[in-house]
């Protein structure tokens, strides 16, 4: 059985000291060896921003694709194959702004594999743009007046989009990350888990100390059940969206890939790709 | 007895033009005729002039006719719009309810059958295809049992009395025009067909069976015309295989997940038209930069932006070829049959398997949804090459290493290796990185994968890269094409030599890498090229300008109004240039 560290690579991450990321990393890690992956066993698919960087730190197979499309690439790994635990990540610009097309698909879609956001409220390789999650106000490069945009609640959006799992998390409670990733890697079909993870750099506003006071930790609500879906969109009203740990799961719903019709158990990637001569010929007698 | 003829059936779109052709079709290529068919319809569902035409010989044919025996019309629009077609003597079979009148100046023999009439009589107006079919069947003389055979199968799911009904409905169609004519008309007695089994299908078809005789076993695709038969036409047979196909959000999703399942390490492509091919260009990049197959089908239609999307064009090779930002590999074939249609989607998973590279095949409306006779395929052509996809076990790498995916090969091809394998650990990324995949800035490491990778495909040339298709004899003229013109060109042709003009025929089949090469003797033997393409500005022609050269002795034929070249149109400015 792997440890967390046969996770870890010598790659030193070009994050800002004190970026929330790290901790995302180290979680993803141990939740790895938790659930009790090999390291080849796992995927990790990313985007492009800071956030992205994440496929190349971890030691596992790593794919580092386009802005905004670490979903459908993600996806296309599961579809080939089934064995593999797939994680894809990135950042709210990546999975919010550019991507928020794919990111309601997949979750509309369910095919099993684990989204973890790192959700920093800014763009921070580019070096201090609004996000589609920066509060109304927030005063950045791109918007020096304030941001005029309404902020976007993608928990809300997961919810209606008939999400199976939903979480919210924050970098500094590595624990509840790491249980949180865990929950997620076992769940049978999508499961989102957006992190706050802050950016200490470019955003002044979102800080560790601003969110260790705003935020609500459903775990010291034993009473709170994870599986009203009614129940979850109004917490997340009610906390504006301001709320960490398991807010929605539905373990009833099967999986994309075990309600396509045909689509095989077994990894696809491991199947002979030669096709009989008998098929074939049943394949070309519908033309005659 | 004559060995060809050319039939048409035109009304309103949802009127079951569509089915009235496929039976007759199906009918013909039992028969073992020769067909080619053309679609002549619009972006809407209901309503609006839609036609099919057919062309039936004796002899193999891969193009239009530029007239029209049997007009089949449900209004009198369709009459209004496609009696000019019409050779003299030619025949209209109308339906008799909206009285139909031949337009004048057009000299054509005029049946009005109640085919409505007919059809309502045995219960439904919906049966006036079936009914108008059996007519025009019945005028050529052709045996009956083969027709109803054809009509079983089409409403077989439905029961026996819809079948009885609707061959009720061919029968009295039948009967009705052959009093009225005093039996078949021998002007349009087909000769007999060599009676060899012949495969009927659209292009389309022949891509979807290609992909899986190639191992293809995921598509992800968004519909769009002229491409969605592919992905439809694979989403009945690929689970039967194990697969699927999955209708994503976008064509960026589609071609991005097929790149994700590529390097999971199925054959997976994605298929769509110039729109969606515009939005996948970043991706192609991806694939191009991260050495992952992937293999993209573009059907040609009428562009710029929405342009004419149910038209003929082949304007997207410059946006092919040149669309990618920076600079990577990849390989842009145009399969010019339907034959070829098959059997280049299996060298198109091959090359991007063992070139490691994006594989576009370029086809345009006319090829991939003109249904039409194929020559039966050839099992044993079928081969799959996964190039270096390493499958064996793998020795642990050193402490701290990698597996090298990128590792610099003489051929710039390096050992792949897919995720889950053990030891086999490496980063893809694209951004510039090093031979384990981590991403590098080092001006020396750049310029060794970037000419690691843009040599990959120095030598490829794909079969019939350049295709000839004679005659052989010394000819001062040349004419080139890409794509579905070249059958169209061979009966231009025909009729040049009928007037003593020999020619010569190219069809370029590999537009990149180009082919230089294997071009170049054919034009430095040649005084006139004649470069003849479905677009606006002459994008092959440049191609063989920028890389070949022999400026002055190309001529461009041009054709951009959205249907597809004549015979004649060729013929006429082939000899206006002699």
């Amino acid at each position: 059985m792997a440890t967390f560290k046969e996770f870890r690579n010598n790659v030193k991450p070009n994050w800002c000291p004190g970026c929330g990321d790290f901790s995302v990393q180290a979680a993803i890690q141990r939740a790895a060896a938790n659930v009790g992956l090999e390291p080849e066993q796992l995927a990790v698919v990313s985007g492009i921003g800071c956030s992205g960087r994440i496929s190349g730190y971890i030691n596992a197979y790593g794919l580092h694709g386009i802005h905004g499309r670490a979903l459908p690439i993600a996806q296309g790994v599961k579809l080939a194959n089934r064995e593999l635990t797939v994680i894809a990540s990135g950042g709210d610009g990546d999975g919010f702004a550019i991507g928020m097309g794919h990111t309601v698909h997949a979750i509309r879609r369910n095919l099993d594999i684990t989204y973890i956001v790192m959700d920093n409220q800014i763009y921070g390789l580019t070096k201090g743009q609004t996000s589609p999650r920066s509060a109304e106000g927030f005063k950045t490069k791109s918007t020096p007046e304030g941001s005029i945009e309404s902020t976007l609640s993608p928990l809300e959006i997961a919810l209606s989009a008939g999400a199976t799992f939903v979480a919210q998390s924050f970098s500094s409670d590595l624990k509840q990350l790491t249980s949180l990733i865990e929950a997620g890697l076992s769940h049978k079909g999508f499961s989102l888990i957006n992190v706050f993870s802050p950016c200490v750099t470019f955003n002044k506003v979102n800080t560790y100390d601003w969110f260790k006071e705003n935020i609500v930790n459903l775990d010291q609500f034993p009473e709170y059940d994870p599986s009203n879906r009614i129940a979850a969109m109004t917490k997340i009203m009610e906390t504006n969206g301001m709320l960490t740990g398991l807010i929605y799961q539905d373990k009833t719903r099967p999986s994309y890939e075990d309600l396509a019709v045909g689509f095989k158990p077994e990894a696809l990637a491991k199947q002979d790709l030669k096709l009989s001569r008998e098929s074939f010929d049943k394949l070309v007698k519908e033309f005659v | 007895m004559i060995s060809q003829l050319s039939w048409k059936i035109g009304g309103q779109q949802g009127e079951g033009v569509e089915s009235t052709d496929r039976i007759f079709s199906t009918a013909l290529n039992r028969l073992g005729y020769y067909l080619y068919g053309y679609r002549h319809f619009s972006s809407r569902i209901k309503g609006g002039h839609t036609n099919n035409k057919i062309r039936i010989s004796t002899k193999p044919i891969r193009a239009i006719s530029d007239d029209l025996d049997i007009l089949v019309a449900f209004d009198q629009e369709s009459i209004d719009l496609n009696a000019g077609e019409l050779r003299p003597g030619g025949v209209i079979v109308a339906d008799a309810k909206f009285d139909p009148k031949v337009p004048e100046g057009v000299q054509a023999q005029l049946f009005a059958v109640p085919i409505t009439k007919i059809a309502e009589d045995l219960g439904t107006s919906l049966m006036k295809n079936m009914v108008a079919s059996g007519a025009s069947w019945a005028l050529l003389g052709l045996p009956m049992e083969v027709f109803n055979r054809a009509v079983e199968e089409e409403f077989g799911r439905k029961g026996a009395a819809v079948v009885e009904k609707n061959i009720e409905a061919v029968k009295r169609g039948g009967d009705f025009v052959l009093e009225q004519a005093g039996g078949p008309l021998e002007a349009f007695r087909l000769e007999e067909a060599d009676g060899k089994q012949k495969l009927f299908m659209i292009g389309n078809e022949a891509l979807g069976l290609g992909s899986i005789a190639a191992g293809c076993r995921l598509m992800s695709a968004y519909p769009i015309t002229p491409a969605s038969e592919i992905m439809e036409y694979l989403i009945k047979k690929l689970p039967k295989f194990g697969g699927t196909v999955i209708q994503t959000e976008d064509e960026i999703a589609a071609v991005t997940m097929a790149i994700g399942a590529n390097y999971g390490g199925v054959r997976t492509m994605t298929a769509s038209a110039g729109p969606g091919l515009s939005l996948m260009m970043e991706a192609i990049g991806l694939s191009g930069m991260t050495e992952t197959p992937l293999v993209v089908i573009d059907t040609q239609r009428g562009g710029p932006s929405t342009g004419l999307p149910t038209k003929q064009e082949q304007s997207d090779i410059n946006a092919l070829i040149y669309g990618t930002h920076g600079e990577i590999p990849k390989v842009v074939i145009a399969p010019s049959t339907i034959e070829e249609c098959f059997y280049d989607m299996i060298e198109a998973f091959n090359i991007a398997e063992v070139y490691q590279v994006p594989v576009i095949v370029a086809t345009d409306l006319q090829l991939s949804l003109g249904k039409q006779s194929c020559e039966p395929l050839d099992y044993d052509r079928i081969s799959i090459e996964r190039g270096k996809l390493v499958t064996e076990e793998l020795e642990p790498n050193e402490p701290g290493k990698l597996f090298p995916r990128y590792a610099f090969a003489q051929d710039g091809v390096s050992p792949r290796v897919l995720p889950g394998a053990k030891n086999g650990i490496h980063h893809v990324t694209g951004v510039e990185h090093d031979q384990e995949g981590r991403p590098s800035e080092s001006a020396v490491n750049r310029l060794k994968m970037m000419d690691k990778r843009l040599n990959k495909l120095a030598s490829l040339r794909i079969s019939d890269a350049v295709k000839f298709d004679g005659p052989s004899e010394p000819a001062d003229l040349l004419v080139v094409s890409m794509g579905s013109t070249g059958g169209t060109i061979n009966e231009a042709q025909d009729r040049l030599a009928q007037d003593g003009i020999a020619s010569n025929h190219i069809t370029v089949r590999q537009m990149h890498p180009f082919p230089n090469e294997l071009i170049e003797p054919y034009l430095s033997r040649a005084k006139k090229v004649v470069v003849l393409e479905n677009n606006a500005t002459g994008q092959l022609a440049n191609l063989i300008k920028q890389n070949v050269g022999y400026h002055d002795k190309i001529v461009n034929l041009l054709k951009y109004d959205g249907t597809p070249f004549l015979p004649s149109e060729i013929y006429k400015a082939c000899k206006e240039l002699n």
